[in-house]
């Protein structure tokens, strides 16, 4: 038997009210639901971090949590990250060190980088790369994405 | 012509796309929040051998997605109370709630002051944006014998507090595995929190991890080491080694701590040691590693991890005659 619940929650800035089933994950939600398909779905397991969002401003693996876990969560995804079409520094820099290429883990990469910024104004190289590991790219080698999450840090 | 490639095309598309589920959504289940621990226990009671607990999911989701576990009922236990406490007493130690994710742990202050082997077991464990949902208790009810923070839990002398439908009761970790997945936890018991006394004076330990890669993988093969300056001991020093994936439950060998706390503690025994861990353990063949492996693995990790804290031990007291000086 499946139970649905009423959950409240803040996606982006947008209060929204929505029925969810039992069995429906956040990622499922957010994509499905609402639109959001800049969360992509990856392993659906935790491990490849291409689902991460900023849940209550922390970033999660939104394939791990269950949407009827999230009532009066605040959740931003990587659609609530620019304003009017105005990216920020982290996209830029990400976009002009090359670290953007088949771009399936450009979202998850820019919430966890972004959370780490947040925390950490002005991590070192290896607390990058502490950070991101739990972000997989298969195109890039993470040099670049590296490069970028440090060249938004010092301009 | 171009018109009938485009189709045959699509139909295998579409065939495909009907074959190949990479992702099947979990099963059906009803997703019970409840007020408190009473009713919650209640619950469990009712509906024993249908209900799971889920506290950060992190497991409990990729196995219900695996058909591993199939309940009908998921209870939450988040929110419930004492599960979200994190808190230092400098008399009676670190209670850590059944609720608090692993990164909250690794950031308390108090953790990394007194208890920093925890938080570097905690640490260890898959990546950051994981460690938001999963918990230490929930690490340690799952009961997996690769699972990283038992050994940190277990040589740090952790102890569950457990409410069940006839009150609270405490239970020493040592006690808790019965088996990979089993526990001695009875129907419709709730771990609520992890209590650890203060650590003993000078004390000081290490994990070492054996992964596919540096970072953020299972352990192979997983080695704690937790050492203090003990006056009743030959060798002046008490060390202790926990060992993980290499047995059906975490395995804390007695045999290295009397080698390493009968014999002056020399490179010499320090391998004797390593080798006494290694002929401890029996491990299994799997798809991360085999039996025989994992055995080298245990005597190498644990050599260097020995060598590490008995260092770290050293210096410590060099410094702390300094001190008295």
């Amino acid at each position: 038997m499946i139970s649905y619940h009423q959950i409240t929650l803040k996606v982006n800035g947008e209060t929204e009210v929505v029925n969810v089933p039992a069995n429906m994950t956040l990622l499922v939600m957010l994509r499905e639901e609402m639109g959001l398909t800049g969360v992509k779905n990856g392993c659906a397991a935790g491990e490849c971090g291409a689902c991460t969002v900023l849940m209550n401003g922390e970033p999660v693996n939104s394939c791990m949590v269950l949407a009827a876990e999230c009532d009066g969560a605040e959740v931003i995804t990587v659609e609530g990250l620019s304003h009017n079409g105005q990216l920020i520094k982290l996209q830029e820099m990400l976009i002009a060190k090359g670290g953007v290429q088949c771009g399936f883990c450009t979202p998850g990469m820019l919430i966890s980088a972004f959370a780490l910024l947040k925390r950490n104004p002005d991590p070192s190289e290896n607390e990058i790369r502490e950070a991101l590991v739990g972000n997989l790219c298969r195109c890039t080698g993470y040099v670049r994405i590296i490069d970028a999450v440090k060249a938004s840090v010092e301009k | 012509m171009l018109y009938r490639r485009q189709a045959r095309r699509y139909n295998t598309y579409k065939r495909k796309k009907t074959m190949l589920n990479p992702h099947p959504g979990l099963p059906e289940f009803t997703y019970v929040k409840l007020a408190s621990l009473d009713e919650a226990c209640g619950f469990l009671v009712e509906h024993a051998g249908e209900a799971r607990l889920i506290s950060g999911g992190t497991d409990l989701l990729v196995r219900m997605r695996d058909k591993a576990f199939k309940p009908a009922y998921v209870v939450d236990i988040k929110g419930l109370e004492g599960t979200d406490v994190l808190a230092f007493d400098p008399s009676s130690g670190l209670k850590i709630g059944a609720a608090v994710p692993m990164n909250r742990v690794v950031a308390h202050p108090d953790v990394q002051k007194h208890y920093p082997l925890l938080a570097q077991a905690a640490k260890s464990v898959a990546s950051y944006q994981l460690r938001n949902r999963a918990t230490i208790v929930g690490n340690i009810c799952n009961a997996s014998p690769a699972g990283d923070t038992l050994g940190a839990c277990l040589l740090l002398g952790g102890r569950l507090n457990i409410y069940g439908k006839d009150g609270e009761r405490f239970e020493d970790l040592v006690t808790f595995f019965k088996g990979p997945g089993k526990t001695s936890l009875q129907p419709g018991e709730i771990v609520t929190s992890i209590n650890f006394p203060l650590p003993e004076k000078g004390a000081t330990g290490t994990y070492l991890k054996l992964g596919r890669n540096k970072l953020s993988d299972l352990a192979i093969v997983g080695v704690t080491v937790y050492g203090f300056p003990d006056k009743m001991t030959e060798s002046g020093f008490r060390i202790k080694v926990a060992l993980a994936s290499v047995a059906a439950t975490p395995l804390m060998p007695p045999v290295v701590e009397t080698v390493l706390s009968e014999n002056e503690i020399t490179e010499d025994t320090i391998q004797e040691a390593a080798n006494a861990s290694m002929d401890a353990c029996f491990p299994i063949d799997d798809v991360r590693g085999s039996a025989r492996y994992r055995k080298e693995m245990v005597r190498n990790l644990t050599r260097n991890a020995i060598t590490e804290v008995w260092g770290q031990l050293q210096s410590r007291t060099e410094n702390g005659l300094e001190a008295n000086r």
